[in-house]
């Protein structure tokens, strides 16, 4: 089993090797020279090219790309011409309030989601099922910012019962913290649950016909306990997955909400950084995504290790 | 006469599907003595696993099936249980393995998870009890180093032994009638026979009735003490078993005792199937329902469906011409 986890872990170096080349090269395939922008434009050609000689790009392309590699192992993303500060530092400042989003949009879809694809499934072909199903199909069809927008409108400015934009850290007190992210959440949440209710109603479905619960029934088992215990476990795996899959496209939908409810998370940062050719940055975030993405799909099969026994043999 | 453990009569079981309502189950009867073995018999598709989820009420009631008739346990009608009243039946007084080992066990639990269930859910017994319990109903069955097994999971048993931890999981509360729904069709030759034998001494020890469902004729003779032969929902013949394979009555009967191969028989000679193909459920025919195979069929048969009459004894059948036919075969062979 510690074979297999390790074997996991491993398999994911070349992953994070390929992305890095492609965040690197990235800077030379993108039109524009970064130290000229960097210098403005009153710089004269030996201003432009000493600061290129200092900055190593005149290098052969692998020596640069070694010498940057060895920082970004080391936590050195470089510098923000910009922002005047170390990649990192505005990365880990601009992460939380994304990450906050995120994980609270993800708890609100998978609270919903759960119970009303596992009702679905129980009540097939009936009207609720039918709700449940039309209901999700047009979630899936709602862009989230519009749904935030609508939000915003009724909780925020009609209703006035959340603030209508902004962010609080976590550090001026949890509910002040928390009511800035209710509206982004509910609104990334809600979409998202649509598709994790309607897969875990399929799951749940495919499990419910399979032998197993036959026995289980023919067994006395309680009608309750066949579908939160017997049925469940095993429907968990695709559940686990699409969570797994979907919270990178939250990660991105959270790029957009913080958009519309003006909260400074990565989604800011990446725009700043697009316009003012902050390259170091964009290399970054690029980089910091991946990594989110390798993590989460690392959680997901040890998750899969913990749940089904016949994986891992 | 004393009262038989099991009596089914004219039970019916409906499905609703998105052609319409099917009869998958159409007005069967016939009744299991305590600790007898009776065989039911009969081609793919006639309805055997209905009629056997039937008993226990596994289909689901609120969307899917419904059920007519009366299945009798010692006395009581199992169709007017309420549902929790149902849930200490199964597994209990009455238990069930399936046609598919491989497929029947959770995959996500250990064996000894799944027995102790069956054991915590109808027995009060501490968690340890319950295991010891675990580990003693895998060693009657035949499992070797049950201490280990108990904690393995299904994928880590071989289909025989997984087949061996049903039966461990179905005896659990020394039911007093199994179900036993084609249990050796998916194993191999020689864990069959194995697993024949261990019915047949549990059946013994025990003193447990077994409905024994099969479409082999060949395993019927060896094990089952009276046979039900079951055709497109009904039952058409009901006999002891030395006189089922000496004097089969209906014309389906006799096709199925030819369709067996024969040991000392001419090898290179086709085995005789029942020629035609059975009618499907939205389409039954009016009158016998096994009239468009049957060669000796006539006016009569395709209007009118006949009942199960008695011809003897306890032997049973559903032809308006069964003695005719057996009549005219004897002149032919004479
Ligand atoms: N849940 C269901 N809904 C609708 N029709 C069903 C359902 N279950 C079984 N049937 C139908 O009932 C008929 C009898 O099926 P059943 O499984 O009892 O056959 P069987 O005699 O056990 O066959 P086999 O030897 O292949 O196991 C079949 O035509 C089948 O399509
Ligand atoms: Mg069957």
């Amino acid at each position: 089993m510690y074979i297999y986890i390790l074997k996991r872990i491993f398999s994911l170096v070349p992953v994070l090797f390929v992305v890095s080349i492609v965040a690197f090269l990235l800077i030379y395939l993108t039109p524009g020279d970064p130290v000229s922008v960097m210098l403005g434009q009153e710089a004269t050609a030996e201003q432009i090219e000493a600061l290129r000689e200092q900055m190593g790009f005149n290098d052969p392309l692998y020596l640069q790309y070694f010498h940057w590699l060895i920082n970004v192992l080391q936590g050195n993303l470089g510098d923000s011409y910009f922002m005047h500060m170390p990649v990192t530092t505005a990365i880990v400042e601009h992460l939380g309030p994304t990450l906050s989003i995120a994980v609270l949009a993800e708890l609100i879809a998978i609270l919903i989601a759960l119970p009303v694809g596992i009702l679905a499934a129980k009540h097939r072909g009936s009207l609720m099922d039918q709700f449940v199903m039309g209901f999700t199909l047009t979630g899936m069809a709602i862009p989230s910012f519009l749904f935030g927008l609508i939000l915003m409108l009724v909780l925020g400015v009609k209703l006035g019962w959340l603030p209508v934009a902004g962010y609080q850290p976590l550090s001026t007190g949890f509910w002040n913290y928390l009511q800035y992210l209710l509206m982004p959440g509910l609104a990334l949440g809600i979409i998202q649950s649509a598709l994790i209710a309607r897969m875990t109603r399929s799951s749940m479905l495919e499990v419910l016909n399979a032998d197993f619960i036959k026995t289980a029934r023919s067994k006395g088992v309680k009608e309750r306990s066949i579908i939160y215990v017997h049925a469940l476990r095993n429907a968990l795996l695709p559940i686990i997955t699409v969570v797994g899959q979907t919270f990178g496209l939250l990660l991105a939908g959270a790029v957009v909400i913080e958009t519309i409810f003006n909260i400074p998370g990565i989604g800011q940062l990446v725009l700043n950084s697009i316009q003012s050719r902050d390259y170091a940055v964009i290399q970054g975030v690029i980089l910091m995504v991946a990594f989110f993405y390798v993590i989460i799909n690392l959680v997901i099969d040890l998750l899969y290790m913990l749940i089904d026994p016949r994986v891992g043999y | 006469m004393e009262q038989p453990l099991l009596e089914i009569n004219n039970l019916k079981t409906h499905f609703k599907t998105e052609r319409g309502r099917v009869t998958a189950v159409d007005g069967i009867s016939f009744s299991v003595e305590k600790g007898e073995i009776l065989g039911v018999v009969g081609e793919s598709g006639c309805g055997k696993s209905v009629t056997a989820q039937s008993i226990l009420r596994l289909f689901d009631e609120k969307y899917t099936a419904s059920y007519e008739g009366e299945i009798k346990l010692q006395g009581e009608n199992l169709l007017q249980l309420s549902k929790a009243e149902m849930e200490k039946i199964r597994g209990n007084e009455v238990s069930m393995i399936f046609q598919d080992p491989l497929s029947s066990l959770n995959p996500v639990f250990t064996i000894g998870y799944q027995l102790m269930e069956t054991i915590r859910i109808h027995q009060n017994r501490t968690k340890k009890q319950a295991r010891q319990m675990a580990i003693d109903l895998l060693r009657m069955t035949g499992i070797p180093s049950p201490e280990k097994r108990v904690s393995e999971y299904p994928h880590q048993l071989s289909g025989g032994m997984r087949q061996r931890v049903m039966i461990a999981m179905a005896l659990a509360c020394k039911p007093k009638l199994l179900i036993a729904d084609e249990p050796t069709t998916a194993l191999d030759v020689t864990i069959q026979a194995q697993i024949l034998d261990l019915m047949l001494e549990l059946n013994e020890e025990l003193g447990m009735a077994v409905v024994f469902i099969t479409h082999d004729l060949g395993v019927v003779a060896e094990v089952c003490t009276r046979v039900v032969v079951m055709y497109l929902g009904q039952v058409v013949e009901e006999a002891n078993v030395e006189e089922l394979f000496t004097t089969p009555l209906h014309p389906y009967t006799k096709g199925l005792m030819k369709a067996i191969p024969q040991m000392d028989g001419d090898r290179s000679q086709k085995l005789n199937v029942i020629g035609g193909t059975v009618p499907a459920l939205n389409a039954i025919p009016s009158g016998c329902r096994f009239a468009s195979r049957c060669e000796f069929a006539n006016d009569l048969c395709k209007e009118k469906a006949p009942d199960l009459q008695v011809h003897e004894g306890n032997h049973k059948v559903r032809c308006w011409h069964y003695a005719e036919i057996s009549n005219k075969e004897a002149a032919r062979h004479a």
